[in-house]
């Protein structure tokens, strides 16, 4: 180990000099820079560029939208497709789940039913505790009274989920023959990655129509990227022999996609799947703030009427229904196709299936008879909202978290966050370029440096430069505390099987809670302040430090860790000097993903009150101001991706030199 | 109560027995929004179009953006414009033409700042404008050192809030929440150890049920307050008066209503909520945690002499 690194130092100091008297020209050109600024003597279009210098890109976006849009006429293609076939599947599905008057009449399906056959199901994918989680989670929103508003949910998602899953299939598909496809759709998937999903709702409104179409097709697009991704990787990984062996037995290129090649990508495929499910989910319930109806709606409206035990149950019910469409997804990756002697039964073959129609047939019969196996009414339901507002109120009333709050407050605000946003303002703009680009290339070397110096002079020429600086700021101060909570607690529960999984199911939850819960209880903890949405993003940024830091300590090489006990390394020499720095590539993983989910959530955050891009994207999102809402949607994006090349460049460095690539 | 409605409207539609005839069979779309008493008065006008034998659907959208959807007609009305808060998207609708004015309820609307009682006895000066500065060190926070704070509503709300404090020299720094669901935490955190607060509110809505207050009583609104310097107590600043303390509350509906649908339109131009009624309604909800389409239900049930001329004086 300590002799591979030595060699690979040896090998870099040539570069290491050239690489060195780079940093310091920059750092030092920033340096100085600030150092003018501070004596006065910097001119004014140093510090920020002037008004003139801005080319207004939101107008000219706006009028190359409004071409495309009105000219092209691109809005009566899209508004076909969003009051014809689009709509005419969402309303068979709002029929279906929860009876609306439409095509074709038969609905609502009872929530018996529903949860019958999910039960089998589930028991078919995983067993016993499937059956108990897909069973039990159907039982309790229609017991909590939530029913209606899930099933208003579910009828999109099952739309929506199946319509990114083929387009992304036939995309991945694309990608994986044509280099030249690859080639030009990763930065757009790369950029769709990182875009704040306001930046696809206000476009979704205004091609397809307030309401369910726009949500869907919000919807669908957020979720495409990762099949597109998913499905690539697992077609190039096919190995040859197997694709030789379709060959020999001459199959044509059709069998060779559908009978080769697909079902041997089949568990990627499915990873995929499992992608596009939990995306769409979480998708649809921020759908909400353009209209769609369902969870999300309705938590907004309880959030809206500072109904916090109501809006908790929402969000249990959305953490159980993602955790079940997860679980069960996942549980399907795993299973292998089962194959059945020549000769078999057709109904012993689909003995599954045979069972779930059978469970669902009984209870729709059943319900024909009993009511509430049919629809449980509105005052049956054991909502408990009222009692658990007491006790949300309470816990928040004791004296001792009120002073630690109260302290919090004062010292974070006064002490940390105001005087760490003024300095970052304060830096002139090119200075702070610099010290973008020195630390791009420090870290990631010359390309990520090449991305960071483009992406930040266009950041600046948009003309949002301080509203970016200030959610830079936000993200930058939220993570480095996470990291200062997420990583420890990680190292902790990576020490025993028992606590890794606790915590990782705690990460599970915490990531599928509606993020925009997190804001009551951080303003109630807080105030209306920055300290309140630093805590709120803190929460959700924490859990892919943690996660991370889990995995990688865990699958630190055996031999690695007995070595070091057999030269009888202390237990900290251990983490220290061996586990930690082998687990940093899979850690850096993780600090990229914090940093990516806190770019997600500084956004949302704008419902506390923040003065970033975040708070202008909302207000866009009432007008039809297309443009600027893609200049700001960009502009995160671009501050984004500059750090997620960065990273993921020094990850991939690392691993090769640690020999675990 | 639903069965009941379903089944007259069958009743109605298969008799046809005339009185609504001329209307279109086609679907009223109404407009949801995110406040109790909006979402209640939606419901319980769509229940007596659908006692009228009117099909109605629902649809969830944004409170600024509806003015442009009922223009276009993606939907069909809407039932709460607020002078205030919705006044200037609702004029700019209304000038680009396809909506109508059908208009107002005897219901006022105010909005200012305002603080839960708590605080008054904290400040008993309030609630005249001038104890303000006297009392600036009750609602001084960390953040803010030695002035007041007062969390103004969201930036896109437009209320004026910075300008209004600094036109009448107010020792305040004005914060920007950034939705209602902040403000009502705001006050919530303040209520357990009865902190004075002082936040942007306004009336009709149901915070008044769960904390009682007033709104501080600023030098009154005078006409041209925003654009005109000389009106106000600051002869040299805007923004130096009160908001108007009684701003209507407007109907309005896409143009081709009045064709498509006339006789529900003509109940539209009738219905009239007083603000007795729309805090009764939002109360079903807010406090006594009914469902939008139960609480509009018992509404109608226990009001029939309020809303049955609306409709019978569009059928002779």
């Amino acid at each position: 180990m300590a002799v591979a690194s030595t060699d690979y130092a040896v090998q870099k100091t040539v570069e290491l000099s050239l690489r060195n008297r780079v940093l310091w020209a920059m750092l030092g050109t920033a340096l100085l820079l600030m150092l003018c600024r501070a004596l006065g003597i910097l001119p004014e279009w140093l510090i920020r560029l002037p008004e003139w210098a801005i080319p207004p890109s939101d107008i000219w976006l706006d009028a190359a939208f409004s071409f495309v849009q009105n000219d092209l006429g691109l809005i009566h293609v899209t508004r076909f497709v969003a009051e014809g076939p689009l709509e005419f599947l969402l309303d068979a599905t709002a029929n279906l789940l929860y009876g609306k008057r439409r095509w074709p009449d038969l609905g609502p399906i009872p929530w018996t039913a529903i949860a019958a056959a999910a039960a089998v199901i589930g028991y078919y994918l995983g067993g016993w505790r499937m059956s108990l989680l897909a069973g039990g989670t159907f039982v309790w929103t229609a017991l909590i009274g939530q029913w209606e508003i899930a099933m208003q949910t579910m009828s999109v998602l099952t739309v929506a989920a199946p319509i990114a899953f083929l387009t992304g299939l036939g995309l991945g598909i694309l990608a994986w023959k044509y280099a030249w496809f690859d080639k030009a759709i990763k930065p757009v998937l790369s950029v769709l990655q990182t875009l704040p999903f306001f930046t696809y709702l206000l476009p979704a409104v205004i091609f397809f129509k307030v309401g369910p179409t726009a949500g869907a097709v919000a919807t669908i697009v957020y979720a495409i990227p990762p099949m597109i991704l998913m499905t690539t990787l697992g077609l190039k990984k096919v190995s040859t022999e197997v694709v030789e062996a379709g060959h020999m037995s001459g199959c044509t290129r059709w069998q060779m996609l559908t009978r080769v090649y697909i079902p041997t990508a089949r568990t990627e495929i499915l990873v995929g799947v499992n992608q596009v499910i939990m995306l769409c989910l979480a998708m649809v319930v921020l759908t909400a703030f353009i209209g769609m109806p369902g969870l999300g709606a309705k938590l907004l409206a309880m959030m809206g009427s500072f109904k916090l035990g109501r809006s908790f149950e929402i969000g249990v019910t959305i953490v159980l229904l993602a955790i079940m469409l997860d679980r069960l997804s996942k549980a399907w990756v795993v299973k292998q196709p089962e194959h059945f002697e020549r000769g078999t039964p057709w109904w012993q073959r689909h003995i599954f299936l045979l069972f779930t129609i059978g469970a669902f047939a009984v209870f729709v019969a059943l319900a024909q008879v009993i009511q509430v196996f049919s629809e449980i009414g509105r005052t049956q339901h054991f909502s408990r909202g009222k009692e658990i507002d007491g006790i949300i109120k309470a816990a928040l009333d004791i004296d001792m978290v009120q002073a630690t709050t109260e302290w919090l407050r004062w010292f974070l605000n006064v002490n940390v966050l105001i005087p760490f946003r003024n300095s970052m303002l304060w830096v002139p703009t090119p200075a702070f370029i610099l010290l973008v680009v020195a630390f791009a290339y420090w870290l990631g070397g010359r390309r990520p440096a090449l991305y960071a110096t483009v992406f930040f002079t266009i950041v600046a020429f948009s003309g949002w430069w301080d509203r970016s600086v200030i959610t830079l700021y936000t993200v930058i101060s939220a993570v480095i505390m996470a990291t200062l909570i997420g990583i420890p607690l990680g190292i902790f529960a990576a020490r025993s099987e028992k606590w890794s999984r606790r915590i990782l199911l705690a990460c599970d939850t915490a990531q599928t809670f509606p993020s925009f819960i997190y804001l009551i209880p951080a303003i109630m903890l807080f105030g209306v302040n920055d300290v309140a949405v630093v805590f709120s993003i803190l929460i959700f940024s924490m859990v892919p430090l943690t996660r991370y830091t889990i995995e990688g300590l865990r699958t630190v090489p055996p031999e690695m860790t007995e070595a070091a006990d057999m030269s009888g390394a202390s237990r900290r020499q251990k983490l220290l000097s061996v586990q930690l720095p082998l687990a940093l590539p899979t850690m850096a993983v993780g600090f990229n993903q914090a940093i990516m989910f806190a770019f997600f959530m500084v956004i949302i955050a704008a419902f506390i009150g923040t003065q970033d891009l975040g708070q202008e994207l909302q207000r866009t999102l009432a007008g039809t101001e297309l443009g600027k809402n893609f200049v700001l949607g960009m502009n995160v994006s671009l501050m984004a991706l500059t750090f997620d090349l960065t990273i993921l460049s020094w990850a991939e460095k690392r691993k090769k030199a640690l020999g675990l690539a | 109560m639903k069965a009941t409605h379903t089944l007259a409207a069958a009743a109605l539609a298969l008799g046809g027995t005339g009185a609504y005839a001329q209307d279109s069979s086609d679907p009223i779309i109404i407009p949801i929004h995110n406040w109790s008493s909006q979402i209640v008065m939606s419901h319980a006008v769509g229940q007596i179009y659908e006692d009228m034998g009117l099909n109605v659907e629902f649809v969830t959208t944004d409170s600024q953006a509806v003015y442009e959807s009922v223009r276009l007609g993606d939907v069909t009305l809407e039932l709460e414009v607020w002078e205030g808060a919705f006044g200037a998207s609702y004029r700019a609708a209304l000038a680009k033409g396809g909506m109508v004015d059908a208009g107002e309820h005897d219901a006022v609307t105010r909005e200012d700042w305002w603080y839960p009682m708590w605080t008054k006895e904290a400040c008993p000066g309030l609630p005249d404008w001038e104890a303000l500065n006297d009392c600036a060190h009750l609602f001084t926070t960390a953040e803010t050192g030695d002035k007041g704070r007062y969390l103004d509503g969201p930036v896109d709300w437009l209320k004026h809030g910075k300008e209004r404090a600094e036109a009448l020299g107010l020792n305040y720094v004005v914060i920007n929440a950034g939705s209602a669901a902040a403000l009502w935490a705001e006050i919530g955190a303040a209520e357990a150890d009865k902190r004075p607060v002082l936040v942007f509110n306004w009336t009709p809505n149901f915070a008044e049920a769960v904390w009682p207050g007033e709104f501080v009583e600023f030098p009154a609104w005078e006409d041209g307050c925003d654009k005109d310097p000389a009106k106000g107590p600051n002869p040299d600043a805007l923004y130096d008066c009160g908001n108007p303390a009684t701003g209507y509350l407007r109907k309005v509906a896409h143009h081709e209503m009045t064709v498509k649908w006339p006789s529900a339109y003509c109940v539209l131009s009738n219905i009239n909520f007083n603000n007795a009624q729309i805090a009764q309604m939002a109360k079903f909800v807010d406090t006594d945690e009914m469902e939008a389409e139960d609480a509009a239900a018992k509404w109608l049930g226990e009001n029939e002499g309020v809303w049955q001329p609306w409709v019978t004086a569009c059928t002779s």
